[in-house]
């Protein structure tokens, strides 16, 4: 599998290629931006269904002494989710970004996100992963302050400073983990760790690199950069974000190194603390975002609380509950980046982002409004839109876990996300238009094509997953893309085996 | 004090040491594989010289001996090095494959394989990043004092 490192080496490459051509004509950075992200995303269906566990040892050094990059199901899934978003953000921006002044420097910090988000979900050693992290949450940091305005400075600075905290955490816990074992890379990390008991101080690891990831996903209580950061920056970005980023750099992360390398049977009776998290995050975001004015503000609260879902889910720790988990993380992907673009359709035509300042823009926008729809009803779990499918498996691995009330607390949010994205729906697309708007006009094609293609993944991952009924294995998003990477997740801790011979 | 920059004695010195860090910045990044150093510390010696050129004499001069633009394009070729040389490991068939015969004997310049082209890279890169990173931050000081 010759093609891995260039999941990583090509986003790199255009991303300095892209930096150089700062004064070149936008039609020629479009075009290179575009092909970049086309061919990753041709990548990346390429590796689609590849079996079992693939290894590639960087410069022939094989592991546990040199870098090995690792691809499987859980590799595979979140390579797909990426790159298709960033296709898709990349396409929106074509004009989007005309707005902005510094367009190559923009696809230039784009590239170099993709390729440490590419680089965190490859990589099977400890420390190249938090190198990854952080050259994906430096690009963000930039990016998130594209617009230099005040407001977008201030939010640039106070995710900076948080993001850096929650990196921080994540480099002290490798340190400990170093110490403890000796090695870094993340096969032979977990053998040590199976072979010797640690006792306390493997815990305390476990804390850290929880709260370090938690700061990363946004999980409340240390969700306090995300309402700021994620509506500053350019939609497209805020889509890749929203869509991708919390998830790769804090969920992925988590998965991959509690379940494969520290292993859930270490972590014991303190692995509640996912369940009760994911319910923190799910209720406390549903109920801020109720009260938000701002589109872009809403539905950063509103991932908050999807997010939550994904925790409660997979803290379950149940075959069934990681299914679900990766299943609504890759309809949540889906639909959220089509929101985040939506609202930056609107954005586009407005100028504004104030809910009470918009009204039936439907009649003046079809397509925003339309897919705008398909967002709202995929997201609040509405069939035969894909969010009910991913729903409906939460409750039922819930309640099959045999924990009730959280089953109760994950329809009641399911309820109150419905409500939230009806008032989007009510105050900006229904109604009569404002006076003030009877002259916006619809977006143009390159942003409608990235709208239509997200909200028509929406619906036939829905009606695909109809075969449900007949077992989960019917259908076929789940048989070809989730259950492989759920079997990485049950499979647990060996995961080293695949790896180490 | 009409000139740019600071005092007779502080420039007479600059004139005669910058060189000299140049210099062992230079050797830093280049005996890298050999001696304690190598591409990053040796990148951040020869980004201090300028630094230091551009304390003494003012902005203007340090701009004059490399300006914003091509300071950008140095920064990119440094990390554009370095990465073309990770691909042309491909030609031998890995990705990062240290692919120079001879490797392993002491105290020769040339027998650490790829190592030393990737320390030119990342010198190259360190240097021109951080004296880009100094130069932004003055222009941006002054920028904000017009408003």
């Amino acid at each position: 599998m010759q093609i891995i490192p260039l999941f990583i080496a090509v986003p790199l490459g255009a991303a300095f290629i892209l930096a150089m051509l700062g004064k070149a004509r936008h039609s020629l950075i479009d075009l290179l931006a575009n092909i970049v992200t086309a061919f990753l995303l041709i990548l990346a269906i390429s590796v689609i269904g590849v079996k079992g566990t693939t290894t590639y040892s960087m410069g022939r050094w094989l592991p546990p002494i040199g870098i090995v990059l690792v691809l499987d199901g859980l590799s595979i899934l979140m390579l797909v989710m990426v790159n298709l978003i960033s296709f898709l953000a990349t396409i929106f921006s074509i004009s989007y970004i005309e707005r902005f002044t510094a367009k190559a420097k923009f696809y230039a910090m784009f590239m170099l996100m993709i390729a440490g988000l590419n680089g965190v979900i490859l990589t099977g050693d400890m420390f190249n992963m938090f190198v990854f992290l952080e050259i994906a949450s430096i690009a963000s940091y930039v990016l998130v302050a594209f617009g230099t305005e005040d407001e977008e400075l201030e939010a640039s600075f106070k995710y900076m400073v948080i993001g850096s905290v929650g990196g921080l955490f994540i480099l002290l816990s490798i340190a400990l983990l170093y110490g403890m074992t000796g090695t870094l890379n993340m096969a032979h990390l977990s053998q040590i760790i199976a072979s010797k008991n640690f006792g306390i101080g493997l815990l305390f690891t476990s804390a850290l690199l929880i709260a370090g990831f938690a700061i990363k996903a946004a999980i409340v209580p240390f969700h306090a950069w995300l309402p700021d950061a994620h509506p500053s920056a350019p939609a497209p970005i805020s889509a890749m974000l929203s869509g991708v980023f919390i998830k790769i750099l804090g969920i992925y992360t988590m998965m991959r190194i509690l379940t494969n390398v520290i292993g859930i049977a270490t972590l014991g009776r303190a692995w509640d603390i996912m369940l009760v998290l994911g319910a923190i995050s799910m209720v406390a975001g549903g109920l801020l975002a109720i009260g938000q004015w701002d589109y872009k503000r809403l539905l950063a609260y509103s991932s908050i609380s999807q997010v939550g879902y994904i925790m409660l889910a997979f803290g379950l720790g149940t075959p069934l509950g990681y299914l679900a988990a990766l299943f609504h993380l890759a309809n949540h992907s889906i639909f959220k980046a089509l929101m985040f673009l939506n609202s930056g359709a609107v954005e586009y035509a407005t100028e504004t982002r104030d809910l009470q300042k918009m009204g039936g823009l439907s009649e003046r926008m079809p397509v925003t409004g339309i897919t705008s729809t398909v967002g709202t009803l995929s997201i609040s779990g509405v069939p035969p839109f894909n969010g009910f499918w991913s729903k409906l498996l939460i409750i039922i691995a819930i309640v099959q876990a045999g924990r009730p009330v959280y089953a109760v607390i994950a329809i009641l949010v399911s309820v109150l996300t419905l409500a939230y994205f009806l008032k989007v729906q009510r105050y900006a697309f229904f109604g009569k238009i404002k006076d003030t708007l009877m002259n916006i006009k619809e977006v143009p094609v390159p942003m409608c094509i990235s709208l239509i293609v997200l909200a028509a993944l929406c619906l036939i991952i829905g009606l695909d997953a109809f075969r449900i009924i007949q077992g989960t294995n019917a259908s076929w998003f789940i048989r070809v893309m989730i259950e492989p990477a759920k079997e990485v997740l049950v499979n647990g801790t060996n995961y080293v085996k695949t790896i180490l011979p | 004090m009409n000139k740019p920059g600071m005092t007779l004695i502080v420039k007479t010195i600059v004139r005669i040491s910058t060189s000299l860090i140049l210099l062992y910045g230079v050797y830093i990044v280049a005996y890298g594989q050999l001696t304690p150093g190598g591409g990053f510390p040796g990148g951040v010696i020869i980004g201090a010289a300028f630094i230091l050129l551009c304390l003494a004499f003012g902005k203007e001069v340090a701009l004059k001996k490399m300006s914003t633009a091509s300071a950008s394009i140095l920064d990119s070729a440094g990390a554009l090095i370095f990465l073309g040389v990770a691909l042309l490991g491909y030609i031998w068939g890995t990705f990062f494959l240290n692919f120079f015969p001879n490797k392993g004997i002491p105290f020769h310049l040339w027998t650490a394989g790829i190592i030393p082209l990737c320390n030119i890279g990342i010198g190259l890169k360190v240097s021109v990043c951080l004296f880009g990173a100094f130069i932004a931050l003055v222009l941006f000081r002054v920028a904000k004092k017009e408003n």
